[in-house]
């Protein structure tokens, strides 16, 4: 025999797995909420996405190419992903420019800065929705009402009041500093959980239609892109904490007493100026339901390369999550805080890493 | 539900293309070349000399020692020499190089193929003719299994336990053995039983051979003590510490051996061998060995001699494919590629795989994504990525503390890898570090 043989080390055979098939799932899994928000903002949603996710790979070629001079890897599909979920968190008439902005700041900053895909330390599109949010705060807090194909993109100056609103926990939020009670603001805001679930409310364009989100969840977990660790200690930790505050709400204590048929007495609390005064919550339903908690749970907080490595490790990681999300969300100043609290667990996460080991065998 | 071990694991795709090959005997070679280190532990000593004549089943190699292993002639003929010759780790060990005529065998061998049932030896008796018959552990391991079978002070075997998990892709010939050897395997068994003293015995067989299961299961009913397991398909469930884990759920200790939770478990291809050492007086200087490959164009399961030239075997099987890549002395999990095919068949062999050009180079490494699947499939719990960057960076304490040593390089993480990164080749030259400093402190 003429012909040089291959040696190598074993293993000598290997699993199809790749990045850019990972990325594909991610991007598969998507395309149900993708498709609820083009039904309800329409046209907005596909200029939103399209400028997010070109820019998003423009600037990761440029950078690779042309300022560090290395390899080009943007066909791995991680950009992609990145510009996709930059979008998912914005809104859907946002002006092209800032976009533009966050994707420099998602790319640039998020995730070259560190080296590139494996070594940024927080969730690049995370780190592009923030500094908008910061920026911009006003533009990046405003909805358009969803009219569904006819939704504009540009909103006419005069007609901003009449087409654009906030999104339910803002409309709580504020509601409940005037003084009034949840059911109360329901009501009046033409709030119900059908819409909610369904996705018929203000938002960001990806975060609005909570079941889409779950069949994506469900597609992830089928095709072991991701496991059930970081989404469920999430989503649970968010239900149990906003549950066990809203047990002292007067929302939760009227329920539980009716339901129950016993006369609690409802806890009241002094204010800043002594004043006692009952505490207003909405139920953790509500709390699943809207904003981001679906969005950031199940696609965000797994991204791989800011996520712990092991499952106890994923499990303190989304219980943090859940639980400075509804710290911010009851308690801070933002309606919403799910992208503040995987920023700061991404931060953790090497800690996590260093003293959560597997359990070993043996 | 089918037992299995929790922990880790792959399954990659099966490809046992031999597995309906009745085993074949391969024709004697020209010349047989033996390295005088087929097993774990000190090389024999060779007690023969250039020109000399032997027979098959002659001792030509003693043990040196407690840890290692007699080796008898596979072939008579006469001594051509000895030897450096190359051998499967690819380099130049020591080979007594047999030039084959005829094929005469010791007197003592019984060479009919009836099966005897009945013993009556002592326990010091049957390891002692294990012992004189060069018995290895011939799942890949080659542990000598008079070793094995001597307990430890202060120990005691509670159960034996049958490895028929062949849980590398590709290999067949401890199923074919399962098929066409049952009766002899059982008696086998009862031998090491007897050996142990201990009552039972497990004989764990994964689910992908419904028939070598049914067979072996119809003719342990008749017997005391021996239960056979199926056990859903998963990788590297072959491993020693899994298999005990899937059968007992009994975990091995860090650094311990079976016999620390009363266990002591050999290979199907070892029991065969016991009983063939002590009911036929054969010591073990034959083996079965799959050839296979997609390409090749009869995969089958031989039985071969010890010292045969790999090439013949390829032959028997049809010859080397014109896309052929790679040749794998082993299976595609934990087999050593072959530079070259005079490379001699010794006690460790199970197969020969040969991989075709297109599957035999590994993909481009990308940068990790910290996807925590090498983590996920770690049979062991280890963390392979941490190991491994802790490995290109030289903190050898770290990778003690993160338990380096407990990798039992089955090439899971590899394997599972979307970035094709060699986690185990740096797992490996961290983990021989450790030992190394580990080794010499210890001095």
């Amino acid at each position: 025999m003429n012909k040089l043989l291959t040696i190598s080390q074993s293993p000598h055979i290997f699993s199809d797995h790749t990045i850019r098939k990972l990325m594909l799932g991610v991007i598969l899994a998507l395309v149900p909420a993708f498709i609820t928000a083009l039904i309800f903002y329409g046209i907005g949603v596909i200029i939103v996405t399209s400028i997010s996710l070109i820019s998003c790979v423009l600037f990761e070629f440029i950078i690779q190419k042309y300022i560090l001079k290395s390899e080009v890897r943007i066909t791995d599909g991680s950009a992609i992903v990145t510009g996709l979920l930059l979008a998912f968190n914005l809104p859907s008439n946002l002006p092209w420019w800032i976009i533009i902005i966050g994707s420099l700041v998602a790319i640039g900053i998020g995730k070259m800065t560190f080296g590139g895909l494996g070594n940024n330390p927080f969730n690049p599109a995370l780190v592009g929705r923030v500094f908008l949010l910061i920026s911009f705060p006003t533009a990046m807090t405003v909805f358009p009402k969803a009219q569904g194909w006819n939704t504009p993109y540009i909103i006419p100056v005069d007609k901003i009041d009449a087409l654009t609103g906030a999104t339910p926990l803002n409309l709580i939020k504020e509601g409940i500093k005037s003084g009034r009670s949840v059911v109360e603001l329901l009501e009046i805001n033409n709030l119900n959980y059908s819409d909610m679930f369904l996705g018929n409310i203000g938002g960001s364009l990806g975060e609005i239609a909570a079941f889409a989100l779950l069949a994506g969840f469900i597609y992830l977990l089928i095709r072991k892109i991701i496991t059930w660790h970081i989404p469920l200690s999430v989503i649970g930790s968010v239900f149990l904490f906003t549950g066990l505050l809203w047990i002292f709400s007067e929302e939760g204590h009227n329920i539980i007493s009716a339901t129950l048929n016993i006369n609690l007495p409802l806890i009241k609390f002094k204010d800043a100026n002594e004043e006692l005064k009952v505490f207003h919550m909405a139920d953790p339903i509500f709390h699943l339901l809207t904003g981001g908690i679906m969005l950031g749970a199940i696609y965000m907080a797994t991204d791989y390369v800011t996520s712990p490595m092991t499952h106890r490790g994923m499990i303190i990681y989304g219980t943090g999550i859940g639980v400075i999300t509804v710290l911010i969300r009851v308690f801070g100043s933002y309606p919403e805080g799910i992208s503040f609290a995987i920023l700061i667990m991404n931060g953790f996460v090497p800690l996590i890493n260093r003293y959560v080991k597997p359990k070993r065998f043996g | 539900m089918l037992k299995t071990f929790l922990k880790g694991g792959v399954h990659p795709p099966e490809n046992k293309l031999s597995a309906k090959s009745k085993i074949k005997d391969l024709p004697l070679p020209q010349v047989v070349r033996i390295p005088i280190l087929q097993h774990l532990g000190a090389p024999s000593k060779p007690v023969v000399e250039a020109g000399d004549q032997v027979k098959a089943g002659q001792l030509i190699a003693k043990s040196e020692g407690y840890v290692s292993s007699s080796i008898h002639s596979p072939v008579s003929g006469k001594i051509m020499k000895i030897d450096d010759f190359i051998d499967s780790t690819g380099y130049k060990r020591k080979a007594i190089i047999i030039n084959t005529e005829g094929d005469e065998w010791i007197e003592n061998i019984d060479r009919s193929k009836e099966h005897i049932k009945e013993f009556s030896l002592s326990s010091e008796e049957i390891i002692n003719r294990i012992l004189s018959a060069g018995i290895v552990g011939l799942g890949g391991a080659t542990f000598p299994t008079h070793v094995k079978l001597s307990i430890p002070r202060g120990k005691k075997a509670e159960y034996l336990i049958i490895n028929g998990v062949e849980c590398e892709p590709y290999l067949t010939a401890d199923h074919a053995l399962m098929l066409e050897h049952g009766e002899e395997l059982i008696t086998g068994i009862k031998l090491l039983k007897k050996a142990l003293k201990v009552n039972r015995a497990l004989v764990g067989i994964e689910n992908n051979k419904p028939d070598a299961l049914k067979h072996i299961s119809a003719l342990a009913l008749n017997s005391n003590g021996i239960n056979v397991y199926a056990l859903k398909v998963k990788y590297p469930q072959g491993g020693e510490k899994q298999l005990i884990k899937a059968l007992l759920n009994r975990e091995v200790p860090s650094g311990g051996l079976p016999i620390d939770v009363g266990v002591v478990a050999f290979n199907v291809g070892t029991t065969y061998a016991v009983y063939e050492a002590i009911q036929k007086n054969k010591p073990l200087f034959e083996r079965i060995v799959t050839v296979t490959g997609k390409s090749v164009k009869n995969s089958s399961n031989f039985r071969v001699r010890i010292g045969t030239p790999v090439s013949a075997l390829i032959e028997a099987a049809g010859g080397l494919p014109e896309n052929t890549g790679k040749i794998i002395y082993g299976g595609p999990m934990m087999g050593k590629a072959l530079s070259d095919l005079s490379v001699p068949v010794t006690k460790g062999c199970s197969g020969i795989l040969i991989l075709p050009e297109n599957e035999s180079s590994r993909k481009k490494t990308q940068p990790c994504i910290r996807c925590s699947k090498c983590v996920s499939v770690c049979p062991m719990g280890l963390e392979p990525y941490l190991l491994m960057s802790l490995s290109q960076i030289n903190l050898f304490d770290r990778l003690e503390s993160d338990k380096v040593l407990d990798c039992i390089e089955c090439g899971s993480c590899s394997y599972i890898c979307p970035s094709n990164r060699p986690l185990l080749d740096y797992i490996r030259l961290g983990k021989s570090a450790v030992s190394k400093i580990i080794r010499t402190t210890k001095q």
